[in-house]
């Protein structure tokens, strides 16, 4: 038989959070179908460089491994995307491989995605059912309402529309494309929208929506196809509207 | 509207980009179109806009404030951004890096014009045809004054694009791409008209 096939890895590691990033090269044989993590599944089970020196295994976090919990994230030759789902097959070669450098990193591929958890516990992006009684069902949602509002629904906090955006980094505190996003989501859902004000206040605060430079890389860069730009540019209609309620009055301020 | 001060000096970067500077600078490289009819239509021209009344306090609030509003807030924006074109090539990423070069770009183009200009006139020197002609008269500065010309019609359009983003008056993606076209149009008819301008004081 001929030789076995390898796959070359350039991979940018980092031991700890404020050591400097290195990088080490790894050539690992070929199996067909393989997909990033499976990769790197086999540079964990013999963690040892192209030129025969022992290394630490790369570190890397994963969960669903069917692309809908978005930890596995990772720049993957030079974008941002989901490990579990970017087939080796498909890609240029030698691949390389580095964290999303947007978020803080942990260890090798490990971010800290924190910044927008963050930013969703502040938008609110959940409807507020909880009560000291029964408050019985909501309003029903028209169907058609449904499958628009479900395409927003897929946001996986994956974090990939942050890495793409200009405007997201260390010197700014924008909250980047998905948090916006989330509040176009719930301010939609008929019982979502009883905290309509509060949401939008919340996005026109500090590190909010006016932070938005209409790059449009987001929209380009979402895994789940989220029309991130429309979102935004909606959003800025109401918080036009809000703005002025805000100021003269409303005689619905609720 | 406490706590909203980022949301509102946005806003008012926004509006100011296009009222009163944006609507000022169409006016002003209008004016300047006069000079293709010649020394005299252009003086008669720039002659009716010294005879506004209280020049010096409409100029301030018209054309002072908001562009030094405008300006430096630009100048923070644009620095907080970390440019990444290389990795997302696309046509609007490109738009936005253009938006902050044209506009860090025009803050010298500016100063260097006031300078020659607005100030010389408080100093005492008289703003007329001849005076363009001199300055333009040196190829390099012809050069500098084109690049500045551009700088600011291409900053204009592009940001008449993001501003009606801004105010979500054109959400959907067709509206924007249709705004896309429309916007390259207006460039194209302003820089003719501010290039033109320019180019009839150097002959
Ligand atoms: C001829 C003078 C100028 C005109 C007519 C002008 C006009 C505009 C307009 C209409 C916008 C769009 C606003 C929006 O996105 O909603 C804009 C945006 C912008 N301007 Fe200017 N501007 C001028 C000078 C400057 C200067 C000197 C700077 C300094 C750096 C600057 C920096 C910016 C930046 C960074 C943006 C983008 C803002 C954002 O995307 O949030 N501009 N300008
Ligand atoms: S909007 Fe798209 S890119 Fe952004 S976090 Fe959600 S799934 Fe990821
Ligand atoms: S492991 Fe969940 S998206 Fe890849």
């Amino acid at each position: 038989m001929a030789e076995q096939k390898t796959v070359k890895f350039i991979i940018e590691r980092q031991d700890t959070p404020d050591s400097t990033p290195y990088q080490e090269t790894f050539e690992i044989p070929y199996r067909p179908n393989m997909n990033v993590i499976s990769a790197l599944m086999e540079i964990q089970r013999n963690p040892v460089t192209a030129d025969g020196k022992k290394t630490s295994p790369v570190a890397w976090e994963m969960n669903c491994l069917e692309e809908v919990c978005g930890a596995c994230s990772m720049v993957i030759n030079g974008k941002p995307r989901q490990a579990c789902s970017t087939m080796v097959d498909k890609l240029e070669h030698p691949i390389r491989l580095a964290p999303m450098r947007t978020f803080p990193v942990v260890r090798d591929l490990v971010i800290d995605r924190s910044r927008m958890f963050d930013s969703l516990k502040k938008v609110k992006a959940w409807i507020p059912i909880d009560g000291t009684y029964d408050l019985g069902p909501g309003p029903r949602m028209p169907e058609n309402k449904r499958q628009w509002a479900y395409e927003l629904s897929k946001c996986m906090t994956c974090g990939v529309c942050l890495e793409a955006c200009p405007n997201v980094n260390a010197n700014s505190n924008f909250m980047g494309p998905a948090p916006l996003s989330q509040v176009r989501l719930f301010n939609s859902h008929p019982t979502g929208a009883m905290n309509k004000a509060e949401r939008l206040n919340a996005i026109m605060g500090d590190g909010g929506l006016a932070n938005c430079g209409n790059s449009q890389n987001c929209v380009q860069a979402c895994p789940k196809g989220i029309p991130l730009t429309t979102s935004i540019a909606a959003l800025n209609r109401e918080a036009t509207v809000q703005m002025f309620r805000d100021f003269f009055g409303s005689d619905y301020s609720y | 509207m406490a706590g909203n001060r980022e949301f509102f000096n946005r806003r008012l970067h926004s509006l100011f980009g296009v009222i009163p500077i944006g609507i000022f600078l169409i006016v002003h490289l209008t004016i300047n179109y006069q000079a293709t009819k010649g020394a005299e239509a252009y003086n008669a021209a720039a002659g009716l806009m010294e005879k506004i009344p209280f020049l010096l306090a409409v100029e301030t609030l018209v054309i002072y404030i908001p562009i030094l509003f405008h300006a430096i807030y630009g100048v923070y924006i644009s620095f907080t951004a970390r440019p990444n074109n290389i990795r997302f090539s696309t046509f609007r990423n490109w738009m936005f890096l253009l938006q902050r070069i044209t506009g860090v770009f025009l803050i010298i183009f500016i100063a260097w014009h006031v300078w020659e200009t607005r100030i010389a006139k408080a100093l005492g020197a008289e703003v007329n045809f001849d005076m363009m002609a001199n300055i333009v008269d040196n190829p390099a500065m012809l050069a500098f004054y084109i690049v500045g010309i551009v700088s600011a019609t291409f900053h204009l359009s592009n940001g008449l694009w993001s501003f009606f983003v801004s105010w979500g008056i054109t959400v959907s993606p067709r509206s924007q791409r249709v705004l896309t076209t429309v916007t390259l149009l207006i460039f194209v008819a302003v820089t003719f008209i501010g290039v033109r301008a320019i180019l009839a004081f150097a002959v």
